[in-house]
């Protein structure tokens, strides 16, 4: 599609070429003898990523080679620029030329991470591997955007602060988010989420053995996951005070009803041939229970303690938003958000993420080692 | 079951114990009420004094501060502050309902047009399918809702305030859930059924009305309940930084300031009446597309 006489992209890559040739233009107008020399920091390796894309461009080679050689080059280019925008002169006050040296290294890099998306699937590893790489490089490629236009026309840090701004308060502010996060992620989510999953599943194997009971309950133990929960917090602030208790009581009612339901479905979700296989073993009620039900629950289960790691983590944090002691990361948000310190919100915001991102991924781990004989499982 | 029903329907665990939910749903709700009353009386006396049944009970459910009202007061304060007081009148919770709603819906409303358009779009290119969808999951795996008072703030230092800035809340938070799922339904249909569209020669725009978007229906509607409770919990946490004086997550905040347990409770049950009335709206119109094609829900 995108080379001349192109089958695999092995010949002229146009687009490279093109974006070459606008990278190099900009560069040209960006080099001023007078102010940003060669010598000047990140022009030099600008120039030379242009001009190893215009290589990669020119010469025919091996679609993967070329995909590596630009990747390399786009890195390159990427920390010139970067470095360029951040010099006193230039920050805040970008000249065009380097917008067009951007734009050609936002091409260049666009075309890159399509053709990597374009691949037709290969083997099963490099699938694997391209379902991350892709994502990891789209990220990349907007951080980069991202840094370049705040930096480039000095964004006020109000409306958006910088990536590497944000990522220099993350890590200036270690010691204050490490408090935030024993406060709300150990004490109150942590707490909460062991109290709400914990009682779910408890009430679950009860009621599971009394039918009228469960027809009964699990109409409204649907309904109330969907309900604006995190509103209780004032409920219960006027219960329990305004310390770590009260966000764990939110979390602890948000995470309940979602196991509760979940662990329903999942002891009958076993189905009556296995049923029937286990009484003529003579099975018992509890190796029933513990060999049949139990397992055959488990997807379900875990599924429910997946979704409510992030359950626990907006009750925790919104909860906060009502009241907390002087630590927290729902109370930094605000105290913060007052004083107009968005960098600070930022990090906190970014610290959430981290953690609810690694707890989702440790959840669905335990998932793919515990449920893995379940045909649903190939996803 | 007749010979007939039996065939057209599956006999799945579910249908066979559809028949008398009625009653034990109101048992379970008799059980929750005489719970509540039970919890309040609990609650809301002291031990150290000794009572007599009807005075203890007298005591503890008509305090006009109660550490846990009890249903018949919540009631009855919603009943003032919705039937009895002009609907206009910032007392009146119809009025902050409505305020909340007012910018829910819109928000709700451009969030999951944006999301199913986006969703088109990764159906056109590979490179938002495989590099943009995977960020779309992983801030389902986030707390999106702590991002609201972010962007309240920003807003409003764009000088967007009130409604349109709670309406954007909504939109951004209803925007990812819709968006995943309309693009998984989007791809539902299997290679056959692809192939006979080509075979009768089906241009693409034929092959995505026809084939595509009915097939993508049944992910869609679901997802829309997801978004639409939080697009309500987005703006009433929205509410709650800027020190706004009306909608429900403000008149939560200044109640509870306040120390009015009764009507703390009657807003919140206010909250979540409103929700399920808007799940329920998502419900009867998933009823009706799906329910007249005889499809499966």
């Amino acid at each position: 599609m995108t080379g001349v006489r192109g089958r695999n992209g092995s010949d002229i890559d146009t687009v490279y070429a093109k974006a070459a040739v606008i990278a190099l233009a900009g560069l040209a107008f960006v080099l001023d003898p007078a102010e940003v020399g060669l010598a000047t920091g990140g022009a030099f390796e600008a120039l030379v990523a242009a001009l190893v894309l215009a290589l990669v461009a020119l010469v025919p080679a091996d679609a993967g080679w070329r995909r590596l050689v630009a990747l390399l080059a786009l890195a390159l280019g990427a920390t010139g620029t970067l470095t360029l925008v951040h010099l006193p002169g230039i920050a805040g006050d970008a000249p065009p030329g380097l917008l067009v040296v951007v734009a050609g290294f936002w091409l260049a890099a666009w075309h890159l991470i399509a053709s990597i998306a374009g691949i037709e699937q290969g083997s099963g590893e490099g699938e694997r591997m391209r379902a991350v790489l892709v994502p990891v490089l789209l990220g990349l490629w907007a951080l980069y955007v991202w840094e370049m236009a705040v930096v480039g026309f000095d964004v006020p840090r109000v409306l958006l602060p910088a990536p590497s701004m944000i990522a220099e308060r993350f890590s200036g502010s270690f010691d204050i988010l490490r408090a935030d996060f024993e406060q709300t992620v150990i004490k109150s989510a942590a707490t909460g989420y062991a109290i709400g999953c914990t009682s779910g599943f408890l009430l679950a194997l009860i009621v599971g053995r009394i039918p009228y009971l469960k027809r009964g309950l699990i109409p409204f133990a649907r309904l109330v996951p969907v309900l604006p929960l995190v509103a209780m917090a004032p409920v219960m602030a006027l219960w329990l005070g305004s310390g770590w208790p009260m966000t764990a009581a939110v979390v602890a009612v948000m995470t309940f009803f979602p196991m509760l339901v979940s662990t329903l479905a999942g002891l009958d979700a076993a189905g009556r041939l296995e049923h029937e296989l286990m009484r003529t073993y003579s099975a018992t009620r509890r190796q029933m229970f513990l060999k049949l039900r139990l397992p055959a629950a488990m997807p379900l289960i875990l599924g429910a303690l997946k979704v409510n790691t992030v359950l626990a983590l907006v009750g925790a944090i919104v909860g906060e938003f009502l009241g907390a002691p002087v630590a927290g990361m729902g109370y930094r948000i605000l105290a913060e958000l007052g004083r107009m310190n968005i960098d600070m919100v930022w990090a906190e915001i970014v610290a959430a993420a981290l953690i609810g991102s690694l707890l989702y991924g440790l959840f669905t781990l335990i998932e793919r080692g515990v449920t893995f004989w379940h045909p649903a499982r190939g996803s | 079951m007749t010979t007939e029903a039996a065939i057209l329907v599956p006999r799945t665990r579910r249908a066979a114990r559809r028949p008398g939910v009625a009653g034990p749903v109101l048992a379970v709700a008799l059980a929750i009420l005489a719970i509540w009353y039970a919890a309040a009386v609990w609650l809301n006396g002291s031990a150290d004094t000794d009572w007599t049944a009807r005075a203890l009970a007298e005591a503890t459910l008509s305090q006009e501060r109660p550490l846990l009202p009890a249903p018949h007061q919540i009631a009855g304060q919603m009943w003032k502050a919705i039937v009895d007081v002009d609907v206009t009148s910032p007392r009146s919770l119809v009025h902050h309902a409505w305020v909340t709603l007012a910018a829910t819906l819109p928000g709700f409303a451009l969030g999951a047009m944006l999301g199913i358009l986006l969703a088109v779009f990764t159906l056109a290119s590979r490179t938002l399918r495989k590099g943009l969808l995977p960020w779309f999951v992983f801030t389902q795996a986030i707390p999106m809702l702590a991002l609201a008072p972010l962007i309240i703030a920003v807003l409003a230092a764009l000088g967007l305030k009130g409604l349109m800035a709670k309406a954007i809340v909504a939109a951004a938070l209803s925007l990812f859930p819709v968006t995943i799922a309309m693009a998984k339904g989007l791809r539902l249909p299997d290679p056959v059924q692809l192939d006979l569209m080509h075979t009768v020669f089906a241009t693409p725009t034929q092959t995505f009305f026809k084939l595509r978007w009915p097939g993508a229906l049944p992910v869609l509607l679901p997802s829309l309940k997801t978004a639409i409770a939080l697009a309500l919990v987005g703006v009433m946490v929205a509410e709650l930084p800027g020190g706004d004086a009306s909608g429900l997550g403000a008149r939560l905040l200044s109640a509870f300031r306040g120390g009015r347990t009764i009507e703390l409770w009657a807003v919140l049950v206010t909250a979540f009446l409103v929700a399920t009335a808007l799940i329920m709206l998502i419900a009867i119109i998933e009823r009706m597309v799906l329910g007249s094609r005889g499809g499966r829900s």
